[in-house]
């Protein structure tokens, strides 16, 4: 408080620091899905993002070691804290997803999944006596993994994409992308740009009408960006006497937070710094919201065929046709 | 002057005494082969944009594939594997190659991959087809072979074991070309990473027993080439990366990379990547080699299968030796015992006729004896009666008497003295 204290003054800006000083006593919830085939380098850098090993990598490590015939999703929940705000962080990671000869039908566990989180939301809201703060398990990002070196999108890609984007905020990101030089990279880029448009997908961030003019500066840079070309990494090298994150090769060193080698730190930065919130929000007022009215539609639509029936002069104990329904009460995923 | 005589078989070992000049058969072969030319048949297999036509066009440094077209975004997924090839002919310090390299776009891109391998297969088994066709013909004076004679299989550089469409392609198809896998796009491995990348996929394939090619050396190569063997073999599955492009190193020099923001890397540095040692395998050492297996095992095992399951049987007798005398003693053997037993199931056959005979013969003699007692028996019967009725007759009747002599009045007298 630096505005001098005149007669004129209210004081109601204060709400920023009672606001930050709520969330530091409340700490909050961060629930992000990894998506794309082993090997493409989703647990690394997640590892890289959060600068701690949260997740161990689920690949095959044996030759006897089986092969999974189905998605699995595997929920890792960890608290974070820096500088006194607590972060409820859950990384859940999606082996066997991609991995199989027929790949049909490999998004299905995935997206019902982050469907499950919705409807566990929206059963806790429904009930009558709500808890005060409902723990939020809704899913608030997803990182899509491409393949690098394809022609742009695959065709399993397009399915799942289109699939993914509508239930929640997808950010693509090309892992390894230390196999292509920087024209391979830009070509890449345009190529996902242009087949996602002709696709009609749709990736976080979305345009708002009530944006300003600073976050449609920011929205357009970072969508310029996408797919975001990053390296991973757990090691810290020395480099010329500095230590970093990156990986040594024969032939030069890779420093992840070298903005000329990756976009290592626009996505980071993207997540964390500016957009958190952003995540958090839409999550909320688009994507839930979305299914929300379809799941209340449905029942309305259920309790209607209900009444009709009995209206029509149907028995009481007729069995009537149960349209599809979310599965409710829902228990949530197991949180460590 | 002495000459040294072992007895191995009835082969002596002869010492020459001066220079003849057979020793120069060696070159009239490479000769004759160098004005024939060679060809060699190459296959890849790999998802797309993992690096195949880059590689091949490194590999020969020529550019067998052009660049990839541009095309705009379209609805259509991906339409499923084809097999696509394309020929050149590259000449060397005088020696002709016609390269024959065969594309397989499409394999592992669909969202459903479960029979990528079988168009591959299929193409496979055909050229072998072809062969045998070609080699059963009247006139095999032409015979042109388009054989796979290698096999090169992309493996996605992710780190982990293989993926199970690796897994189910190779050992679909190791029985029947030469499968040498490569780690595609090394460039995105540290060294530790790659070495333990390349024990994972070696582990993998010994646990499937998945056959790839593996130079060996037999006791009769030096010591130089086995020293190479082992070095080639110690760095399979080979980690490579391809560029046609020329790029600037630090110092200045241009050469065949691909240059990133930290450094670059280096086609031909065998402490980059491995793929000096691939091309010294598949071109340089081992090309016949592949070629050679390719024919003697792959193609012969194929030609085996093929022909037993469309039911020829293995005739032995064809190849015995052929020696008159001994054949003959076999026919004269083989036709007594014929003989023999043709009499023998003669006799028995006309034992059985005679005793079919006697037995009817007795029947009807009984028979007869029966049908002539019977007969007896009624003509004494008959007689008999007869002999009764005789003797009544003579009973009755008067001696015969003068009455008699005058039949009339003797008849008168004869009716009142029958009273």
């Amino acid at each position: 408080m630096t505005a001098p204290e005149g007669q004129d003054y209210v004081g109601f800006d204060t709400i920023t620091q009672q606001m930050e000083r709520k969330f530091l006593k409340r700490g909050f919830n961060l629930n992000v899905i990894l998506v794309g085939e082993s090997g493409m380098g989703k647990s690394t850098l997640v590892n890289s993002i959060f600068t701690t090993h949260l997740v161990d990598s689920q690949g095959r490590r044996t030759a006897q070691e089986v092969i999974r015939k189905t998605t699995e999703i595997s929920p890792v929940t960890q608290t974070l804290e820096e500088n006194g705000v607590r972060v409820r962080l859950t990384i859940i990671d999606t082996p066997g997803f991609g991995d199989q000869c027929n790949n049909e039908g490999c998004w299905v566990p995935v997206i019902k999944y982050i469907k499950d989180q919705h409807a566990a939301y929206l059963a806790r809201e429904l009930k009558p006596f709500r808890d005060r703060i409902i723990n939020d398990t809704r899913v608030h990002a997803c990182l899509y993994f491409l393949n690098p070196g394809s022609r742009g999108l695959r065709p399993l890609d397009v399915e799942v994409l289109k699939r993914l984007t509508e239930v929640t905020n997808v950010i693509p990101v090309i892992a390894k992308s230390d196999s292509m030089t920087s024209d391979e990279r830009t070509l890449f880029k345009r190529r996902v740009k242009e087949e996602m448009a002709f696709h009609r997908i749709s990736t976080y961030p979305y345009t708002s009408d009530d944006d300003d003019e600073e976050d449609r500066m920011l929205n357009a840079s970072i969508r310029d960006l996408i797919p975001f070309a990053v390296v991973g990494s757990e090691e810290t090298i020395d480099v010329d006497g500095t230590s970093v994150r990156g990986r040594r090769h024969g032939w030069g060193v890779i420093n992840i937070f070298d903005e000329s080698h990756c976009d290592f730190v626009h996505l980071r930065n993207f997540m964390l710094r500016t957009h958190l919130s952003d995540l958090v929000e839409v999550t909320a007022q688009r994507h839930y919201e979305q299914f929300r009215t379809s799941q209340l539609r449905q029942i309305k639509e259920l309790r209607d065929q209900q009444s009709a029936a009995a209206a029509a002069g149907v028995l009481p104990g007729a069995v009537v046709p149960q349209p599809p329904t979310a599965p409710l009460p829902h228990q949530p995923v197991a949180q460590v | 002057m002495k000459s040294t005589s072992g007895n191995a078989g009835g082969v002596q070992k002869k010492k020459m005494n001066g220079y003849v000049g057979f020793s120069n058969y060696p070159n009239q072969v490479h000769r004759r082969s160098v004005k024939r030319g060679f060809n060699f048949t190459l296959m890849v297999v790999g998802e797309s944009g993992i690096g195949k036509s880059t590689l091949i066009n490194t590999l020969f440094d020529t550019k067998i594939f052009p660049d990839r077209e541009e095309m705009p975004p379209s609805a259509d997924a991906a339409k499923g594997v084809d097999v696509t090839s394309m020929s050149a002919d590259i000449q060397e310090n005088g020696v002709k190659l016609r390269l024959t390299v065969v594309d397989t776009p499409g394999f592992g891109d669909a969202i459903n991959n479960e029979d990528a391998w079988q168009p591959i297969l299929e193409n496979i088994e055909s050229r072998f087809d072809a062969y045998l066709a070609q080699e059963n013909r009247v006139n095999r004076s032409k015979i042109s072979d388009n054989r796979i004679d290698a096999v090169i299989y992309f493996i996605k550089p992710t780190g982990h074991c293989l993926r199970v469409i690796d897994i189910e392609f190779m050992k679909r198809l190791h029985t029947k070309v030469n499968l040498i896998p490569i780690i595609a796009k090394a460039d995105t491995l540290t060294a530790g990473e790659l070495e333990q990348f390349k024990a994972k996929i070696l582990a993998d394939i010994n646990y499937h027993g998945i056959q790839i090619f593996k130079p060996v050396s037999d006791e009769f190569d030096d010591p130089e080439t086995v020293a190479e063997n082992r070095e080639i073999l110690s760095k399979i599955p080979f980690a490579v990366v391809g560029s046609e492009k020329y790029v600037e190193r630090e110092d200045g020099a241009k050469v065949r990379g691909r240059s990133y923001p930290w450094g670059v890397i280096e086609v031909e540095n065998e402490e980059h990547n491995d793929f000096i040692k691939l091309r010294q395998m598949l071109l340089r050492s081992h090309m016949e080699e592949l070629k050679d297996t390719t024919d003697m095992v792959l193609y012969e095992n194929y030609r085996t299968q093929k022909l037993l399951s469309m039911g020829h049987v293995q005739d032995n007798g064809v190849f015995r030796e052929f020696n008159p005398l001994v054949q003959m003693e076999e026919e004269k053997r083989a036709h007594e015992a014929k003989m023999q037993k043709m009499e023998a199931e003669m006799t028995a056959v006309f034992q059985q006729k005679v005793h079919e005979k006697e037995a009817k013969l007795k029947q009807s003699e009984e028979e007869l004896y029966a049908r002539h007692k019977e007969m007896k028996s009624v003509l004494e019967k008959q007689k008999s009666e007869l002999d009764d009725k005789k003797k009544r007759i003579e009973a009755s009747a008067r001696p015969i008497t003068p009455m008699e002599q005058h039949p009339t009045k003797g008849k008168k007298k004869n009716i009142f003295s029958g009273f």
